[in-house]
């Protein structure tokens, strides 16, 4: 039943492209080779018979923890804008999205 | 070639609470920009999200209006994307087990009705509002204000059985019209609290598995739905005319141009890697829960129509007309405590009322002609105090002046004539006044009874008591 996962150079630029890291071909390779040692341990689970088992959502063993609908106060702007890489006019600011 | 469109809609609905969904911020419109943000909406590290109560209860309210199942558990996930409109770069939302599943809406088609099957009721938070430009500045960039990010955004998404622009657009406006009766959202498209995309494909009429689909956003009214729709199927249907294939893409809609083109952004395939959102526990709905909601829910557009139909006896018309708001149904049962002819109400709203309020039934909240004074000018007509015609006249200065109908007409000596000696008077002076068309009517001229009738009103300012100056004008032509 053991079956090493299969994972290319691809996979990984893909995954990084979606996490918005820029890698070197070095460590590109060496992920390449790290993320499939541990697909490869991940899908040892499989060998586990999980049918009767309810998929977990959550490790708390709580439900509908809720809060009435009532308004308390937010930040002021300067301190919410505090920490922003850059701010004008009132507005965060960032690069252009839209070309 | 028969082509036949198919098309399915995704809602957004901001919902009417008065806090996020979230954390504490207020979700009230028009506030100073990133004036409502804190720590939970502005994704800041280690804080923790704490769902709204009664988000969930709008959203329950929405799920037993629309006939949905609601499924005993629920669970949140996090949609994962690099988008500046969501700080935390994931937006909480619902996935695998969402909220409400399996919901049904009946609209009307050209006097039949569809039924269109909704796939899923789910909540989730909206996003911030971008700016790609403002006043005072020409740099490259975009602006955020993060006050709309996390309000608690309801998603309604039907299965693709709407089969035109003009069904979208009714469909829309029956969901609307739902979502506003049970007060979960305020519905106003131009501003964005009700929002609707639309996934468009065409297929061969009579073929089972769909084509290649569109998806159409930028939709800010019913009206732009269904031209947006009709020009995306035209479009479609001449690509596959002319031997071409229909690209998957989003396209937006450009009111002004009348076109739909394809988005600009740079778009790259989704890839929203949802996983169950650990901050949040699930939401368990016992069956006694939503039962409770059912029971207290309002009465619905359909069965307050069918309800004035029946127990007014009024045509299913103006019942159509009367309940498309509950502001205006709301406003006709009130007249009707005042003044119980409910035909006669019925059509004084529809004519005169709606006429001031040039269509807009919502507008009826603030109406400065409140039911009793509607009533009261009824009650005056039906008395013979003063004829209808006048009382349409005195209808509009009622409505601008927000007087009621017994101070205008004292204030203008407005009462109708009903006394037979001083009409006789008037009549006799029209007589003396007119002696051509009155030796005409003599001679037989029946037509020329009518101008008469007319310059006898005339000469009482609209006074005068049709019925009697009908008789007493006959008498006096008799008499020479
Ligand atoms: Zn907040």
């Amino acid at each position: 039943m053991e079956q090493t996962p299969k994972l290319t150079v691809a996979d990984v630029e893909y995954v990084a492209n979606l996490a918005r890291l820029s890698l070197t071909d070095e460590e590109k390779q060496s992920l390449t080779e790290e993320l499939a040692r541990i697909l490869a341990y991940i899908e040892k689970l499989n060998q586990l018979d999980t049918a009767e088992i309810p998929p977990t959502s959550h490790v708390l063993s709580l439900s509908n923890v809720l809060r009435e609908d009532k308004v308390a106060p937010s930040l002021r702007r300067e301190v919410a804008l505090e920490n922003a890489p850059q701010a004008e006019a009132e507005l965060f600011k960032v690069p252009k999205i839209i070309e | 070639m028969n082509y036949e469109p198919v098309i399915g809609l995704e809602i957004h609905a901001e919902l009417l609470t008065v806090s996020k969904n979230f954390c504490a911020c207020s979700a009230n419109f028009g506030q100073e920009p990133n004036t409502s943000v804190c720590p939970v909406c502005l994704g800041l590290p280690g804080v923790l999200p704490v769902l709204n109560k009664k988000a969930v209860e709008y959203s329950l309210r929405t799920a037993v209006s629309l006939d949905c199942r609601i499924p005993s558990r629920s669970i949140f996930a996090r949609k994962n994307y690099f988008y500046p409109d969501m700080p935390k770069d994931y937006q909480i939302s619902q996935y695998e087990q969402p909220l409400a599943v399996c919901g049904h809406l009946k609209i009307m088609v050209g006097g039949r009705e569809r039924d269109i099957a909704i796939e899923r009721v789910h909540l989730e938070e909206d996003t911030g509002k971008l700016f790609h430009e403002i006043p005072g500045s020409s740099d490259s960039a975009s602006w955020i204000d993060f006050n709309r990010a996390g309000i608690p955004l309801l998603e309604i998404v039907t299965e693709p059985e709407l089969r035109s622009g003009k069904e979208a657009k009714l469909f829309m406006a029956k969901l609307r019209q739902i979502l506003t009766y049970i007060g979960v959202c305020d519905g106003n498209m131009e501003e964005g609290s009700l929002r609707c995309d639309a996934n468009v494909s065409l297929r061969r009429v009579g073929e089972q598995t769909l084509g290649t689909k569109t998806e159409v956003k930028n939709v800010n009214s019913f009206r732009f739905l269904q031209r947006a729709l009709e020009y995306e199927i035209d479009r479609q249907r001449k690509v596959l005319e002319e031997g071409g294939r229909v690209v998957q893409e989003t396209r937006l809609w450009d009111a002004a141009a009348g076109v739909t083109q394809p988005m600009r952004s740079k778009e790259e395939a989704h890839d929203y890697r949802y996983f169950p959102e650990p901050d949040l526990v699930p939401l368990v709905v016992e069956e006694s829960w939503a039962a409770g909601i059912k029971a207290a829910l309002p009465e619905l557009p359909d069965q307050k129509r069918e309800r004035f139909v029946e127990r007014y006896q009024l045509p299913d018309y103006d019942a159509g007309i009367l309940t498309s708001t509950r502001e205006l149904a709301d406003y006709f049962e009130s007249c009707l405590q005042f003044y119980p002819q409910a035909k006669t109400v019925s059509n004084w709203i529809l004519g005169e009322l709606l006429r001031e309020l040039k269509g807009s039934a919502a507008g009826v909240g603030a109406c400065p002609v409140p039911p009793q004074n509607l009533a009261g000018l009824l009650r005056l007509i039906a008395n013979g105090v003063i004829s209808g015609k006048i009382g349409k006249a005195v209808f509009q200065e009622m409505y601008e002046r927000g007087l009621s109908a017994e101070t205008i007409i004292q204030k203008r000596g407005l009462t109708q004539i009903t006394d037979t000696a001083d009409l006789t008077i008037i009549v006799d002076r029209v007589i003396a006044d007119n002696p051509e068309p009155a030796a005409a009517y003599r001679a037989g001229s029946e037509r020329t009874f009518g101008f008469l009738v007319g310059q006898v009103m005339k000469a009482s300012r609209g006074r005068a008591n049709p019925k009697l100056t009908n008789q007493i004008l006959r008498e006096r032509l008799k008499q020479k």
